[in-house]
């Protein structure tokens, strides 16, 4: 107890020498206020957002109206004003596919490989990874010994920056690599996890769930423990099953989480590229080489740079992004409803 | 006060007379293949004691940021005074013709004839936009050892490709070794192969026609090798697109017998691999119409951007002199591309090893056949090679056939020049 005390004197002391911080500052700045009040009227809003607004329009806004103008105009100048207006074209050359289901008959092959190999990405990925989120979730949930500790451990890999996943990947999955080290010791026959087509395609999935689905369980633990202990008090003394509790109350009450892991998973998965290009640099051939890999290699990595196809590459990209907001906005209204 | 003031503007001009002359920055966004920005270190620290006048800023860079960041500095009039850099292509229109600034042209013109045109855009350009700081060349690095162990002799100067791939393959096979052989993942190294076997690469007008029949010969044998397992598969078809990976590693860890790479890996098998095994370099294999490796190399390039034009030639004319010149060659463990050090040669201070090897790889340079030199020099060389290594790479894992996969390379090779037009 008499430890206390002077502890919760510095307290006091600190408490009351930031509330005197605050009103001197409050104070400097009410005569100013006032007279910006009085001669701007209603116009002192701007003088609020102004900043943001400057900052959003220079990193935003620009860079979008830049985007399509880009995706509208021709030549490997990348300054706007000496790039000639050219239309549709890029889109166009994009577009042209003698057959649009086989990608080698397409005039940009290699685009609507990642288009097909973006597709296919999205639907497995985004599927496995939120099963997945919601079952260690639901684990998680439960009171278990170590329960912080498993909380930290799922959600380890998202502090990982990209390539350090990819990295620490491809050195167990590459030929001489850990992996099949271990299948060796074990006496097995090692396999090129990283050279067959199949193969490095799921490995890009499983790596992508490994490194993000600790984020994804993490918003659902939180949907998951704001659902009222009551509900379920009602539901045991109704003699309800697990599965029908599960059905018929924590889904139901999951769902607004549900739906934000839903659709942040999607836009992620529409826009994997980092740990993939590190990870495989998009092959064998074409298997793992996806959209963003596209835009990047034909807008930077060549030394013919087509910032006109890189942009209406991610014009596509971001009509379909919008399709993807506007139908999470439908099923939010509709479950809000 | 009329003192006070008096007093103050005979300080400040006192000052402003005591104060040395305003240095010129001259920075140089430099990468290594080994310690050569480590070397230009050094050098332009003995240039900045005897001119004071101009201090040299020397930011090292990865090759990626050469590759990919400075061209779209340079395009936002942004960008170093100076690059070392080997793809003169992307980034040709903003260099600073320094002949009128230089003060030997003549000196020039003898001293870097074949490698100073690979900076020009076209073939009446005579202008002077950088140093030449290496003149590298393609060859076969091979493990003798593991040669000496499986009893099967070094393949001779005529032997050919075929020839070099059945004796790794021999050698792989009764040493338990991973693969016979690996080329670097470059369209360059694969150039080599395919000039040797008749590829032209241009047409009679001067277009680029890449594939003929020449290089469908090499194409085919190096897409079979890799089918076969007598190339180590990993190296080019683990990785998709036209992206770079060598096969260094592989080798130095002895998985592979045979590694087609070239002369700026010198200090890097010396460092890595010490007395882990014996290492030579090998004849340039032949084909039937060439036993040639492809030349490459880097180059000091001036940017126009630079505010200090004058000051940049100085030091590129101090780096060219030949004293300095043999220096930096010597230290970093370069082959000369200065043609009175090519005759007089250098003294290396190399271990045996090294220094036999330096005398291979200078032998395996007179070697190279002027259609090589045409295509590292052709302004649009990235772009066959890009195609090369993504295409032919598609064939190795089955996406295409090796039809489709030539008919592509055409394709991609034309719509690119198509862009860049």
């Amino acid at each position: 107890m008499a430890e206390a005390r002077p502890l919760n004197l510095v307290r006091m002391m600190a408490g009351r020498g930031l509330a005197a911080a605050y009103a001197g500052t409050m104070n400097i700045l009410e005569l100013p206020m006032r007279v910006a009040q009085r001669s701007l009227g209603p116009g002192l809003a701007w003088l609020f957002v102004g900043p943001n607004l400057i900052v959003f329009s220079l990193f935003t806004f620009l860079p979008i109206v830049l985007n399509i103008w880009y995706a509208f105009s021709g030549s490997t100048n990348l300054l706007p004003s000496q790039r000639p207006w050219v239309g549709l074209d890029n889109m166009r050359a994009l577009l042209s596919c003698q057959n649009h289901f086989d990608p080698s008959s397409c005039q940009r092959d290699l685009f609507w490989h990642g288009v097909y190999n973006t597709l296919e990405f999205v639907v497995l990925q985004v599927t496995l990874m939120v099963a997945l989120s919601l079952i260690t979730a639901l684990a998680l949930n439960k009171k278990v010994i170590g329960q912080g500790f498993f909380r930290a451990a799922f959600f380890y890999p998202v502090l990982l920056s990209p390539v350090v996943v990819a990295l620490i990947w491809k050195w167990i999955l590459q030929r001489n690599g850990v992996l099949n080290g271990v299948i060796l010791s074990a006496g097995g026959t090692p396999f090129d996890w990283l050279l067959d087509a199949r193969s490095a395609f799921s490995w890009t999935v499983f790596v992508s769930i490994w490194a993000h689905m600790g984020f994804y369980t993490l918003i659902l633990l939180a949907g998951l423990q704001a659902i009222p202990r009551d509900v379920y008090e009602a539901a045991e003394m109704d003699a309800a099953p697990p599965w029908t509790r599960f059905r018929r109350i924590t889904l139901p009450l999951l769902m607004p989480s549900f739906l934000v892991v839903v659709v942040l998973a999607l836009i992620r998965a529409v826009q994997i590229f980092d740990e993939v290009f590190v990870l495989t640099g998009g092959g064998p051939g074409t298997a793992t080489t996806y959209l963003v890999q596209f835009i990047y290699e034909t807008g930077f990595a060549q030394q013919i740079r087509e910032y006109g196809m890189a942009s209406a590459a991610s014009l596509l990209l971001a009509a379909v992004l919008m399709l993807l907001t506007l139908a999470q906005l439908r099923l939010v209204r509709r479950g809000n409803g | 006060m009329g003192m006070l003031r008096v007093a103050l503007t005979a300080i400040a001009l006192a000052a402003c007379l005591a104060a040395p002359a305003l240095a010129a920055d001259i920075r140089i966004a430099c990468y290594s293949d080994a310690n050569e920005c480590e070397v230009t270190q050094d050098l332009a620290q003995r240039f900045m004691q005897a001119n004071s006048d101009i201090r040299i800023i020397i930011d090292r860079v990865p090759f990626k940021a050469i590759q990919e960041s400075l061209p779209v500095q340079l395009a936002a009039g942004q960008g170093p005074d100076i690059a070392r850099t080997t793809d003169f292509g992307a980034i040709a229109r903003y260099f600073l013709d320094l002949r009128p600034l230089v003060k030997d042209a003549a000196y020039w013109d003898t001293n870097f004839a074949d490698t100073l045109a690979w900076m020009r855009t076209d073939p009446n350009d005579k202008g002077i936009y950088g140093l030449p700081t290496q003149l590298t060349v393609t060859a076969p690095i091979v493990n003798a050892t593991l040669f000496e162990q499986a009893g099967v002799p070094l393949p001779d100067t005529k032997a050919t490709w075929d020839d070099w791939a059945a004796a790794a393959d021999k050698v792989a096979k009764a040493t338990k070794t991973q693969a016979g052989m690996a080329l670097d993942r470059s369209g360059h190294r694969f150039a080599a192969g395919a000039i040797s076997y008749g590829a032209k690469y241009f047409a009679a007008d001067g277009t680029p026609a890449p594939i003929d029949d020449g290089f469908r010969a090499f194409a085919d044998r190096f897409v079979n090798w890799n089918k076969t397992g007598v190339v180590e598969r990993e190296v080019w078809a683990a990785t998709g697109g036209g992206s770079y990976r060598d096969a260094f590693e592989d080798f130095a860890n002895a998985r592979i017998v045979v590694y087609y790479s070239g002369s700026w890996q010198l200090a890097r098998l010396q460092n890595s691999i010490g007395d882990g095994f014996d290492w030579k370099i090998g004849a340039e294999p032949c084909g039937p119409a060439a036993c040639t490796g492809m030349p490459g190399g880097a180059a000091f390039v001036a940017f126009k951007t630079t505010k200090s034009p004058k000051e940049v030639a100085r030091f590129l004319d101090y780096l060219a002199s030949e004293p300095v010149y043999a220096e930096m060659m010597a230290k970093t463990a370069n082959i000369p591309a200065h043609a009175g050090l090519q005759k007089s040669g250098v003294q290396y201070d190399l271990p045996p090893a090294a220094k036999e090897a330096m005398a291979q790889f200078t032998h395996d340079a007179g070697q190279i056949v002027p259609l090589a030199y045409r295509l590292q020099g052709y302004i649009y060389s990235r772009p066959i090679f890009t195609a090369t290594v993504a295409r032919l790479s598609q064939a190795i894992v089955g996406e295409l056939t090796l039809d489709q996969a030539l008919a592509r390379i055409q394709d991609d090779v034309k719509t690119a020049v198509a862009a860049a037009k």
